[in-house]
C-alpha cells in the first residue's frame, strides 16, 4: 500500500513586494520509483502552479536541480522518496545562490563569474594546432585523469555545503578549485605553477580551505575535492614556486 | 521598448549553438547567445556515446575515412538524406574532433598494446599499434562498417559542452541565460530578431539582430515517455513554424532508441552495445541474432528498436506494472570496464533502479530520442523562405540524417554544422542590415497583447491538462510502428487540441517566473509542432527508416523520395513535399542491409548508377572521383584534406 508523503517545501518571491519566506506542507500519495522530480512535478501540476523549481535532463546528468533535502545538498533528480522512512521530506534551495524564487537559485550567473575569474578555460601552449592533421598525441592515463576531475556538472552542491563559503563570498570554493587543478593537470594548457598562484594562493584559494569537506561529502559525482585541494596546496607550496 | 543589438543571435546554448556563436566572434562579429537555462546544462551535456569522426586511429578503425563515413550515414538515413551535407559532414568530422583536443577535450587515447574486449558475446583480444600510442580512439556504434566513434568514457557530450562554453566565456561571448525567444520578428522576406521573455522577470524584450540562428534542439517531449531532457519542447521549431514562411522538413522522422531504461525513459548509451553489451527476453535469451544475423544488437537503431517491439509482441517480453520490457546485459563486460567506461550508466542504475549494472541486467525498451526533422534549411543552414534566419544542430532539417540517424552523428552534427553554418551565418552577417526596430515594435506589441489576453481569462482549458493529453496522443498513435487509421485519429485530436489551446487559462496570474505562463506559452507551439509530425507520418504511405508504416512496409523510392515540408498556415498545417534528385547522388538508392530487400526502385536510379560505375572507373583517386561523381561546397578553411596515421598530407 502507498503512503502519503508529506513535503515540507520553502516558498519566498523576492520579486514580490512584501513577500515573507516561509514553509508550505503539500500532501501527495508515492508511487513506486518515485523521485523528487516526479513529486514536485506532481504537486506544481495538480496543487499548486506557482512552485518554482528546476529541472533540465532529470537524469543526473546536467546539474541544474540541486537542492537540500532534509538538510543535504543533492539532486533531487536522483533522490528517491522511498529514501525517506518518514515519509517527511523538507526542500530548501541551496544556499550561497541569488534566490530567484521557493527552489529556484541562480547558479548559472555564479559559475560564468567564476568561470571569468579563475580563467577556467584551456590556455593552450600551441595557439594555432592544424586541425587537418594528426592530433597531439597524450598519454591515456592523463586523459583519464583530466576526464576524472572534469565530470563536474556545477550543481553548487560544494559551494552551499562548505563552511568558508558560507562565510566570505569571495571564497573560490571546491568547484572552482576542481576547475584549476583540472587545467594544471593538462599538459596542454600553458599555465604554471606561478600563474595558478596568483590565481588560488590566497585565503580567497586554497589557503582559506577549513578542510571540513562538505564538498567531498555532498558531490554528486563523488570528485575527489579532497585529493585536489591538497594537490594544488602542494603544488602551490612547492620549493621551485617559492624562490 | 528595451531592445538589445547584436549582428548575430542565437537561440540555444547547448554545443550547435555554442559553436556558432564561436564561428561568428571569431571572425570579428558582435554575437549573442540566449538560453533557457546556463549553457553549460544544455541536453548536448547527455550525449554519452561519442562522436562519429573518421580517424581511423585505432587499429580497428585502420582503412575508414570520408567514404565509409558517408556510405555508413546514408544508407543509416535509408536514402532519406541530402547526400551533399552528409558529404560535407563527413569531411568537417574529423577537423571537429581535433579542435575540440586542442580546446580541452580530453577524449579517451589508443594505449598501445594487447586488450580484451568483447566483440559479439565473445572475448577478443585486440592488439593496438605502437605507433598509435596516444592519440584519439574510438569505439564501435550500430550501423558503422569500422570503430569510429570517438569518445571521453562515457561522458562525451559533457565533456565537449565544457570545452565548448569554456571557449564561448574565454571569448567574452555573453550568454543571456533564462530567457526564452517567443517569437521572430520577420516582415515575410527576412528575420530581424526576436522577441524574448524573461523567465525571471517576465519582460518582454526585442533582440534585433542581422542573423538569426535557431538551435534549440529537438522536440521529444512532444510524447509523455522520450529520453529528451524536459526542455526538449519544440518550441524552436514552434516560432519558426508560426512564423507560417518556414516549413519542418520531414517532422514525422522520429527516432527511437533501443535502450532507455523503465519507466523513466533515462538512456543508457548505445556504447553499451557497443562495447559488447547484448539484449536478453523474457527467458534470458539472446534474440537480435535471430532477426538480424549479421549486425545483431548493432543493426541501426531503427532496427533493433523494432525488432525488439516485434519480440515483445510475440509474448517476450518482461512483465512489470509499466508494460514489457527487455533486458540489457553488460555484465559480460566485467566491472572493471563498466566502472572505466560506462560509469554514467552505472551511476543512473544505481539511482534510478537500484542495481549494479555489473551483477544484474538492465530493464529496456525503445523510447522517444530524436528528432531526424526540422526547421528545413539549405546546405548553408538557412531557411529558404525567410532570409536571415538560420538553423542548426537538432533543430534543424539540415538533413544528414534522413530518417534515421546513427548513433554518433548527432554529437557530430552540433559541432561539424555549427563550424559550417557558423562561417555561412558570419558571412550573411556581412550581407545583411540591422534588424528593423519599427518592425520589432509591431511585433511586440501583439505579443504583449497576446500575454494580456492569456492573463484576463478567466475560464478555459488548463494548460497542464491539454499538455498531457498531447503527449498521451503522440505516445499510443505516433509510435515506432505507425498505421494511417491511428494516425487519423492522431490528427484529428490533436486538431481539437489546437483550438482548445486557443483558450487557455492560467491561474496564477503572476508576469514574473510564472511556470504556468511559461507552460502555456510553450504549449500552443508545441501542438502545432505535434500536428507537423502527426500529419506529415499520415500522408508518408511508405516505410523508411525510423518512419514505419505497418500499411505500408515498402520503402517506396518511386512515390516517396522526397522530403516532406509543414508549414502553417491559416490554423492548420499545410504539407509541401521537395524531391530529392536521383541524378544527383553519389550512392543511389540501394538495399541497406536489414531484413527483406522490399524497396520500390525509383526510375533514374539505374541509370544513375551506370553513371556512377562509369566515373568510378574512370578515376582512381578516390577525392577526384568524389568531385566527379558529386561536387560539394565547404567554407575554404574547411576544405583541405584530412590526415590519417601514415599518410601524408
Amino acid at each position: 500500500m502507498s503512503r502519503t508523503l508529506t513535503f515540507r517545501i520553502f516558498r519566498y518571491d523576492p520579486q514580490l513586494p512584501g513577500d515573507k519566506p516561509m514553509m508550505q506542507e503539500y500532501q501527495l500519495q508515492e508511487a513506486p520509483g518515485m523521485t523528487v522530480f516526479i513529486a514536485l512535478n506532481l504537486l506544481r501540476e495538480q496543487q499548486d502552479p506557482t512552485l518554482q523549481f528546476d529541472f533540465v535532463c532529470r537524469a543526473g546528468i546536467c546539474g541544474s536541480c540541486a537542492m537540500v533535502i532534509n538538510g543535504l545538498p543533492t539532486l533531487a533528480c536522483r533522490t528517491l522518496t522511498s529514501n525517506f522512512s518518514k515519509g517527511v521530506i523538507t526542500l530548501m534551495p541551496l544556499p550561497g545562490f541569488e534566490l530567484i524564487g521557493d527552489l529556484s537559485v541562480n547558479t548559472g550567473k555564479f559559475m560564468r563569474a567564476l568561470s571569468e575569474r579563475l580563467q577556467a578555460w584551456l590556455n593552450p601552449k600551441e595557439v594555432n594546432q592544424d586541425m587537418h592533421r594528426l592530433e597531439r598525441p597524450m598519454e591515456p592515463e592523463l586523459a583519464d585523469a583530466i576526464y576524472e576531475s572534469e565530470r563536474c556538472i556545477e550543481c553548487g552542491c560544494c559551494v552551499s555545503a562548505c563552511a568558508t563559503a558560507q562565510m566570505r563570498e569571495t571564497f573560490v570554493g571546491a568547484v572552482g578549485f576542481n576547475k584549476v587543478a583540472r587545467f594544471a593537470l593538462d599538459d596542454r594548457d600553458a599555465r604554471d605553477a606561478e600563474e595558478f598562484y596568483h590565481i588560488i594562493g590566497d585565503e580567497d584559494g586554497v589557503f582559506g580551505c577549513m578542510t571540513l569537506l562538505g564538498c567531498q561529502d555532498t558531490c554528486p559525482k563523488n570528485l575527489d575535492h579532497q585529493g585536489q585541494i591538497a594537490y594544488l596546496r602542494r603544488k602551490l607550496s612547492s620549493p621551485e614556486r617559492i624562490i | 521598448m528595451k531592445t538589445i543589438y547584436t549582428d548575430a543571435l542565437v537561440i540555444g546554448g547547448g554545443l550547435a549553438g555554442l559553436r556558432v556563436a564561436i564561428a561568428c566572434k571569431e571572425r570579428g562579429l558582435n554575437t549573442l547567445v540566449l538560453s533557457l537555462i546556463p549553457a553549460k546544462r544544455s541536453h548536448s551535456a547527455a550525449a554519452q556515446g561519442g562522436m562519429q569522426a573518421s580517424l581511423g586511429n585505432s587499429v580497428k578503425g585502420v582503412g575508414d575515412n570520408e567514404d565509409v563515413h558517408f556510405q555508413d550515414t546514408v544508407k543509416g538515413s535509408d536514402w532519406g538524406c541530402d547526400q551533399k551535407v552528409a558529404r560535407m559532414f563527413s569531411h568537417v568530422a574529423p577537423k571537429a574532433v581535433r579542435q575540440a583536443a586542442a580546446w580541452g577535450v580530453p577524449w579517451s587515447r589508443v594505449q598501445k598494446g594487447d586488450r580484451k574486449a568483447i566483440v559479439n558475446a565473445e572475448e577478443v583480444t585486440i592488439t593496438e599499434p605502437e605507433e598509435a600510442h596516444g592519440l584519439i580512439t574510438a569505439r564501435d556504434f550500430g550501423g558503422t562498417k569500422k570503430w569510429r566513434t570517438c569518445y571521453t568514457a562515457d561522458g562525451t557530450g559533457h565533456s565537449m559542452l565544457y570545452a565548448m562554453d569554456n571557449k564561448a566565456i574565454s571569448l567574452g561571448i555573453p550568454v543571456h541565460e533564462r530567457k526564452e525567444a517567443i517569437a521572430l520578428i520577420e516582415d515575410g522576406e527576412r528575420c530581424h530578431g526576436a522577441i524574448v521573455r524573461d523567465l525571471i522577470t517576465g519582460e518582454l524584450v526585442a533582440y534585433l539582430a542581422r542573423t538569426t540562428t535557431i538551435a534549440t534542439g529537438g522536440y521529444g517531449r512532444l510524447w509523455s515517455v522520450s529520453t529528451n531532457a524536459i526542455i526538449c519542447e519544440g518550441t524552436g521549431q514552434g516560432i519558426a513554424l508560426e512564423t507560417g514562411k518556414v516549413a519542418l522538413g520531414n517532422p514525422e522522422a522520429i527516432q527511437f532508441h533501443p535502450t532507455a531504461i523503465v519507466p523513466v525513459g533515462i538512456l543508457t548509451t548505445e556504447g553499451c552495445r557497443g562495447d559488447g553489451g547484448i539484449l536478453r527476453d523474457k527467458d534470458g535469451y539472446r534474440f537480435m541474432p535471430d532477426y538480424e544475423p549479421e549486425k545483431k544488437e548493432l543493426a541501426s537503431r531503427d532496427v533493433v528498436s523494432r525488432r525488439m517491439t516485434e519480440h515483445m509482441r510475440k509474448g517476450k517480453g518482461v512483465d512489470s506494472p509499466y508494460g514489457p520490457h527487455l533486458w540489457l546485459d553488460i555484465t559480460l563486460l566485467g566491472r572493471e570496464h563498466i566502472e572505466k567506461n560506462l560509469r554514467e550508466v552505472q551511476e543512473i542504475c544505481q539511482y534510478f533502479l537500484g542495481i549494479d549494472p555489473a551483477e544484474d541486467w538492465i530493464p529496456v525498451r525503445p523510447t522517444q530520442h530524436y528528432s531526424m526533422g526540422g526547421i528545413r534549411t539549405d546546405e548553408q543552414g538557412e531557411a529558404p523562405n525567410l532570409k536571415g534566419l538560420f538553423s542548426v544542430g537538432e533543430a534543424a532539417c539540415w538533413d544528414m540524417h534522413g530518417f534515421n540517424r546513427l548513433g554518433g552523428n548527432s554529437l557530430a552534427e552540433t559541432v561539424v554544422a555549427g563550424m559550417i553554418v557558423g562561417e555561412y551565418v558570419a558571412d550573411a552577417c556581412q550581407r545583411y542590415d540591422m534588424g528593423n526596430q519599427a518592425l520589432a515594435q509591431q511585433c511586440l506589441n501583439r505579443e504583449q497583447a497576446d500575454l494580456d489576453r492569456l492573463l484576463a481569462r478567466e475560464e478555459g482549458e488548463n494548460p497542464f491538462t491539454l499538455r498531457q493529453e498531447m503527449e498521451a496522443i503522440m505516445m499510443d498513435k505516433v509510435g515506432i510502428f505507425r498505421t494511417g487509421e491511428e494516425l487519423a485519429k492522431a490528427v484529428a485530436e490533436l486538431k481539437s487540441l489546437a483550438d482548445r489551446s486557443e483558450n487557455l487559462v492560467v491561474n496564477n496570474k503572476k508576469r514574473h517566473a510564472n511556470p504556468e505562463l511559461v507552460a502555456a506559452i510553450r504549449l500552443r507551439k508545441m501542438i502545432k509542432v505535434a500536428l507537423a509530425v502527426a500529419m506529415g507520418a499520415e500522408a508518408r504511405t511508405e516505410s523508411r527508416g525510423a518512419h514505419s508504416r505497418e500499411d505500408y512496409p515498402q520503402r517506396n523510392d518511386r512515390d516517396w523520395l522526397k522530403r516532406t515540408l509543414a508549414f502553417w498556415r491559416d490554423h492548420g498545417i499545410d504539407l509541401e513535399y521537395e524531391e530529392l534528385d536521383v541524378n544527383e547522388m553519389e550512392l543511389p538508392p540501394g538495399y541497406r542491409g536489414y531484413g527483406e530487400d522490399n524497396a520500390i526502385a525509383h526510375p533514374d536510379t539505374d541509370r544513375r548508377l551506370q553513371e556512377v560505375e562509369a566515373i568510378a572507373k574512370e578515376f582512381s583517386d578516390r577525392h577526384q572521383r568524389q568531385q566527379q561523381t558529386m561536387a560539394f561546397e565547404l567554407p575554404v578553411k574547411f576544405k583541405p584534406k584530412n590526415q590519417r596515421r601514415g599518410e601524408d598530407l
